[in-house]
């Protein structure tokens, strides 16, 4: 009985989870006069014109580009330079690392809105706006802290011992850094840039801001189809769901390690 | 040639963990560093790696100066207390990476590898990853690693702690064989005394980060030098019991008035501690000059084909080794005897004064 209750339970849970998507979905595939002129559960006439016109109309995917473009540029810029800070917090004691170690999570707690206007500012400066890089460092403002935090979880879980023995066997740094110990930590490095791709992507108001054109996110775009004649609902719900389909296939690959990055590599 | 170590002291936050320590360790030598926890095996193992740096004093090898020289740059191999191997490699490729980084030709590596994985007997696992061994064949590859690399100094950190009983003997029984032919200075840290005297060659007894006394371990076992030294060395610790010198005669503890004999001979009258092994106290009476003890009895403990019983005489806690396995009931009155023959005497410091000629006697 017990069993059969959690089930029910678990059925409308999910129901209630998955609702709004499916309704995207159901969207997504139909015109906009039947979206407005008939209440149906399911596509009565499905039609694929709105997932063909963003894939043929260079405004729209263009968007889906400059996203995953700027939000790879982040996931690399953010691992490249977390590695050897995590390594140095996670294995040498300085003055003050303790204080540097957490004031760097500081950094995640303020709004970037708070960060906006300076950001803006100083890119303009140097001739930045409107580029891909510009939102992938403006996005490593938090995505750098976590991927440091979250790394240092992984690497401390090695023993410092096998440092050591690769430093007695005679492995000079970068080589023991890379044949040792980067595959030892390789499942915290994906968790790190599952972490670091979903901020990037998700993160509307930098990415909006820093951008004008050439680098507009397909956040931005999506906004476009607000219109004297009103929203375009089909083609809004099918870049949606166009928008979901990569985090799901990233989260996908990183689903059995997710729980230890939330906990930030300790457990 | 030999490695010279020079007043070596090392603080870390103004705490010692090594006091001033000097030692002179022969190329071919095995080199036994006997200590409790904490008493500055590892501090001392990772000053001679050069994972450390001593605070003051120098460590030379072969008369060349090494004390700022970082680690990759010397010629050592250690084995860790864990069981430290690569988990991303294989055995073989564990085994073979010492060779990889110094270019050695891959017939060669492979000959080594080989050779040495036969000796372990781990030469039917070179394929599997560490974590699909055992901790015992872990540990056999962390030695293989060390073993083949021929470093001119092997250091071994507590190598058999973690392994089961049964694991540790069989390995134990094997070290003797495999550090016999080899021309470098091994250095084998460890808690247990049976270790130290099952391994023979030199031991350094350490106790609070000093070096007490370093010698052929049979002699540091038959002279130790101070009442800690003896205690350290052997297992059950030795037993100490005050007595009193007076006009050819002895008194220890309560016991009766013994004569002076043998070794003992030469004593001046006064106080002195003497020590007794606790596998030379007896619970029945073997020869007439035994000294009697009225004891009660605190503790029986039965380990493995032994009994432990321990005993208090006159404020004293003893430990009493007896071969079989005995019950007894707790305040017992009972009584134990030594054979004067068999006292170690140290004076009032805490020195050695005379120690049985156990030369011609059985080491047990």
């Amino acid at each position: 009985m017990k069993f059969q209750k959690r089930t029910i339970g678990l059925i409308i849970y999910f129901i209630l989870l998955l609702l709004p998507i499916y309704w995207m979905l159901n969207m997504s595939l139909r015109t906009n006069a039947d979206i407005l002129s008939v209440f149906s559960f399911y596509p009565q006439e499905p039609t694929i014109d709105n997932y063909l016109k963003i894939f043929t109309d260079k405004s729209w995917y263009s968007g889906y580009l400059n996203s995953i473009y700027y939000v790879s540029m982040n996931v690399v810029i953010s691992l490249l330079t977390a590695l050897p800070a995590a390594y140095a917090f996670s294995r040498y004691s300085f003055l003050g690392d303790k204080h540097l170690f957490f004031w760097l999570l500081t950094n995640r707690m303020a709004p970037p809105a708070v960060f906006l206007l300076p950001f803006f500012q100083l890119y303009s400066t140097f001739g930045l706006i409107d580029t891909h890089f510009a939102v992938a460092l403006s996005h490593c403002l938090f995505n750098v802290p976590l991927a440091v935090w979250i790394l240092e979880g992984f690497m401390s879980g090695i023993p410092r011992e096998i440092d050591e023995m690769a430093y007695i066997d005679g492995y000079s740094f970068p080589r023991f850094f890379l044949t040792i110990f980067t595959p030892l930590i390789r499942t915290g490095i994906g968790v790190t840039a599952f972490f670091c791709f979903m901020f990037s992507w998700v993160e509307l108001l930098l990415a909006r801001t820093l951008t004008t054109t050439a680098a507009k996110p397909i956040a931005a775009t999506m906004t476009r189809t607000v219109s004297a004649s009103g929203l375009d609902w089909g083609l809004l719900a099918a870049a949606g769901i166009l928008t979901i389909v990569p985090g799901a296939l990233v989260i996908y690959f990183v689903r059995n390690h997710l729980a230890k990055g939330f906990a930030l590599g300790r457990v | 040639m030999a490695m010279v170590i020079q007043n070596v002291s090392k603080r870390v936050a103004n705490e010692c963990h090594i006091d001033d320590i000097s030692l002179q360790l022969e190329p071919g030598t095995f080199n036994v560093l006997l200590g409790r926890t904490l008493s500055g095996k590892t501090s001392l193992m990772r000053l001679l790696a050069g994972l450390d740096k001593p605070t003051q004093g120098r460590i030379l090898m072969n008369g060349r100066d090494l004390t700022g020289v970082p680690v990759r740059k010397r010629d050592v191999a250690m084995v860790y207390q864990q069981f430290i191997n690569y988990p991303s490699m294989s055995v073989y490729q564990n085994i073979a990476s010492p060779l990889r980084l110094a270019k050695v030709a891959a017939a060669e590596i492979d000959r080594k590898v080989r050779e040495v994985a036969e000796m372990l007997r781990i030469d039917n696992l070179l394929e599997r990853l560490p974590v699909e061994l055992s901790g015992g064949q872990q540990q056999r590859t962390a030695i293989a690693r060390a073993l083949v690399k021929d470093a001119e100094l092997l250091l071994l950190d507590e190598p058999l702690v973690n392994l089961d009983y049964k694991l540790r003997e069989e390995l134990r029984a094997e070290m003797r064989e495999i550090f016999k032919r080899r021309d470098s200075i091994v250095v084998y840290a460890t808690t247990e005394p049976p270790e130290a005297l099952a391994l023979g060659g030199n031991t350094a007894v350490l106790y609070e980060g000093r070096l007490e006394q370093f010698g052929p371990t049979v002699e540091v076992y038959q002279h130790p030098q101070t009442s800690r030294i003896a205690q350290a060395f052997s297992d059950p610790a030795m037993n100490i019991v005050a007595g009193t010198v007076d006009a050819g005669s002895l008194r220890l503890g309560e016991a009766r008035q013994v004569p002076l004999q043998q070794h003992l001979r030469g004593l001046a009258p006064g106080n002195y501690r003497f020590g007794m092994r606790a596998n030379h106290l007896q619970l029945q009476r073997n020869s007439a000059a035994d000294i009697e003890f009225q004891t009660s009895i605190g503790l029986a403990e039965i380990s493995g084909s032994e009994t432990f019983v321990h005993v208090v005489h006159n404020g004293d806690a003893w430990t009493v080794q007896q071969p079989g396995i005995h019950q007894y009931q707790l305040d017992q009155q009972l009584q134990v005897y030594v054979d004067p023959a068999r006292l170690y005497v140290f004076d009032l410091t805490d020195q050695l004064v005379v120690s049985p000629d156990n030369a011609s006697r059985q080491l047990t």
